[in-house]
């Protein structure tokens, strides 16, 4: 029998990101995502590698965070809601400047402090937040054991493609408590110093350009690097999927609600599969659009206000028509009432 | 001792020639402070070891002022930058240069954090009395009845507060360790003493250390350079020069 650990998915984070190298952690308290920084103390006093400040907010965590990059640590935060949108900031100096800056989003209820429990309203935030054209990378987890796997793969996938990559969770994921599978994530990319501190090569990094055309050629290079990766990067998870008619897109907390909908409503001999975007920021358009084309019907379902659809009905515009929008701002599913939300409609 | 200015290098050796001449307006005194602060590099033989973050304001000119490594920040970012390098390579020496606006203003929060938790890294904020790189708005630091583009008729101290005290606050909250001081670059001999020790206090104590340089600003000022050198010493008695040790009476 494979060994599993029972604990809560803020542990799975600290426990991931330590699996994954991380080394520096940089945060204010914000619910739900304090206890990755509870956590990763309580870490960093057992093990003198690891090192740490509770910053005086989230831009000065955001910031340090930056620092310790430029020394070549693997440095991440994480935050939530109005902590993430201070977080901006520096997000966007590390967009502009391609440093692997590395946050975990504990989603919660938005706009303002909102609620504090539970949301997927910091879509739109971590993939387009910046004043830049939202060049990140960002994954949304779905369990507990999957918020391990991802918190080790996000340091690889920031160093590696060196674009800011973020790990999406909310309040519901990161504080229940499961019997989790540990699983290793076996491709880590090694982190090096990108201040390199050579007397005869010293390092200018700058993120003001005098220049219209001279910055205009650093974006261009910036998004054709992004381009490239999207292949290598993009994944989703399709279940029942390949022979379904009725085709529910859902990621997060949502789509293990969804997921288990899908049987629901194939033991009522209901013709449904579920398609599960991992990364939301660069999007598996071609799987999306494989499943999404065959369907007779799409449910595209989310907890807030279209943000989520709008990204997929931007990758498969031609699905508009017999795509069905489903939100609950800041609320969760249940299987039963996703699975009757879909009979209504069908 | 400090040595003064070697007479047989017109630029200290740390400066990346690349970069000049530079981008600084002619009489600007932040490049008169950067010529200081190289030759004290050069003199402490630090260059090989030094990084440096500069902030948004013109201090943004800087960014490849030396023949070290230099990462320019944002607005009022410089020391978190800093703080969080230094912590992850405690062997280097960190600097951050920045603005009066990007100290006393927008990055006030962290500028006293780090004063506070006694981080060993080296700050200097540059007061030039008004918000430069925008083109001369009013700044914590302006002097009342200073006119500014957004105090045109002289800053109102009843709605605007009256000129900041950047080390004098700091030096309330910050460790005995710490080294605090206020240079003018109407006196270089001092200033490169205050830079001096601004740097070693950080190599040796492993403290927080601060500078805070009077600069003119020509451009925004609208000043000749007597006319510069006059308002440099309105400035002096404004903000008083020297050191600023916890234990002084
Ligand atoms: C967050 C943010 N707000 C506003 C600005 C615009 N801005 C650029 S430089 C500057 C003021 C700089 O003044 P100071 O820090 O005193 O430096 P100086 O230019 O005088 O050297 C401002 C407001 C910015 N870059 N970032
Ligand atoms: S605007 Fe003022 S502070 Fe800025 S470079 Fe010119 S003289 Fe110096």
């Amino acid at each position: 029998m494979e060994k599993l650990s029972y604990i809560t998915g803020n542990e799975a984070a600290v426990l991931g990101a330590i699996e994954g190298d991380a080394e520096s952690f940089f945060g204010y308290p914000i619910t739900p995502a304090t206890e990755i920084l509870e956590g990763w103390i309580r870490k960093a006093e057992e093990n003198k590698n690891l090192n740490y400040l509770q910053t005086e907010d989230e831009i000065a965590a955001g910031f340090a965070v930056i620092g310790a990059l430029l020394a070549g640590k693997k440095a991440f935060t994480a935050t939530a809601g109005i902590g993430h949108v201070l977080m901006q900031d520096p997000i966007s100096m590390a967009e502009n400047e391609r440093l692997p800056f590395v946050g975990i989003i504990a989603q919660r209820g938005g706009p303002s402090t909102g609620t504090v429990i539970y949301s997927q309203q910091e879509l739109n935030l971590a993939s387009y937040g910046g004043n830049g054209d939202g060049l990140r990378i960002v994954y949304s987890a779905s369990s507990v054991s999957e918020v391990y796997y991802l918190s080790q793969k996000v340091f690889s996938i920031a160093w590696k493609y060196r674009f800011p990559t973020f790990l999406l969770t909310d309040g519901y994921l990161a504080k229940q408590r499961v019997n989790t599978k540990l699983e290793k994530y076996l491709k880590p990319f090694p982190s090096s110093k990108i201040l390199r501190e050579m007397k005869d090569k010293p390092t200018h990094l700058r993120n003001c350009y005098g220049s219209e055309i001279e910055f205009a050629n650093i974006l261009k290079r910036n998004i054709a690097d992004y381009k490239s990766l999207i292949n290598k990067v993009a994944e989703s998870e399709s279940y029942k999927a390949s022979d379904s008619k009725y085709l529910i897109i859902a990621h997060g907390s949502v789509a293990s609600a969804a997921k288990d909908s899908v049987d629901i409503l194939r033991n009522s001999n209901v013709k449904a599969g579920l398609l599960r975007p991992i990364t939301i920021r660069p999007l598996d358009s071609r799987n999306i659009r494989r499943l999404a084309l065959k369907a007779e019907k799409v449910f595209i379902i989310e907890s807030a206000f279209e943000q989520f659809a709008r990204m997929i009905i931007f990758k498969v515009p031609e699905i508009a028509n017999k795509t069905v929008k489903i939100y609950k701002p800041a609320e969760g599913f249940t299987p039963d009432e996703i699975a009757s939300l879909v009979n209504e409609k069908i | 001792m400090t040595k003064t200015i070697d007479k047989n290098f017109s630029m200290p050796k740390c400066f990346n020639e690349r970069s000049k001449p530079s981008l600084y307006c002619p009489g600007c005194g932040q490049s008169i402070f950067l010529k200081h602060l190289g030759f004290i590099i050069d003199d402490l033989e630090i260059q090989g070891k030094t990084t440096l973050g500069i902030d948004i304001g013109c201090s943004l000119l800087a960014w490849n002022f030396f023949n070290f490594d230099i990462v320019q920040t944002h607005h009022g970012r410089s020391v978190p930058v800093a703080v969080g390098y230094k912590l992850s390579n405690k062997r280097r020496i960190v600097m951050s240069i920045m603005g009066d606006g990007g100290g006393y203003a927008i990055g006030l929060q962290s500028l006293l954090h780090a004063a506070f938790r006694n981080n060993p890294i080296s700050v200097f904020v540059l007061n030039n009395t008004g918000y430069s790189m925008t083109g001369g708005q009013m700044a914590p630091t302006s002097i009342p009845g200073e006119i500014t583009t957004t105090s045109p008729s002289g800053k109102d101290p009843k709605n605007s507060g009256k000129a900041f005290h950047g080390p004098e606050l700091i030096k309330q909250i910050s460790d005995n360790s710490a080294y605090i001081a206020r240079a003018s670059v109407s006196n270089p001999i001092m200033l490169q003493k205050m830079i001096k020790k601004t740097l070693e206090n950080q190599i040796k104590n492993n403290s927080f250390s601060f500078l805070e340089v009077l600069t003119p600003c020509p451009t925004n000022w609208k000043t000749t350079a007597s006319e510069s050198f006059n308002f440099l010493s309105k400035m002096e008695k404004e903000f008083p020069i020297g050191e600023m040790t916890k234990n002084e009476k």
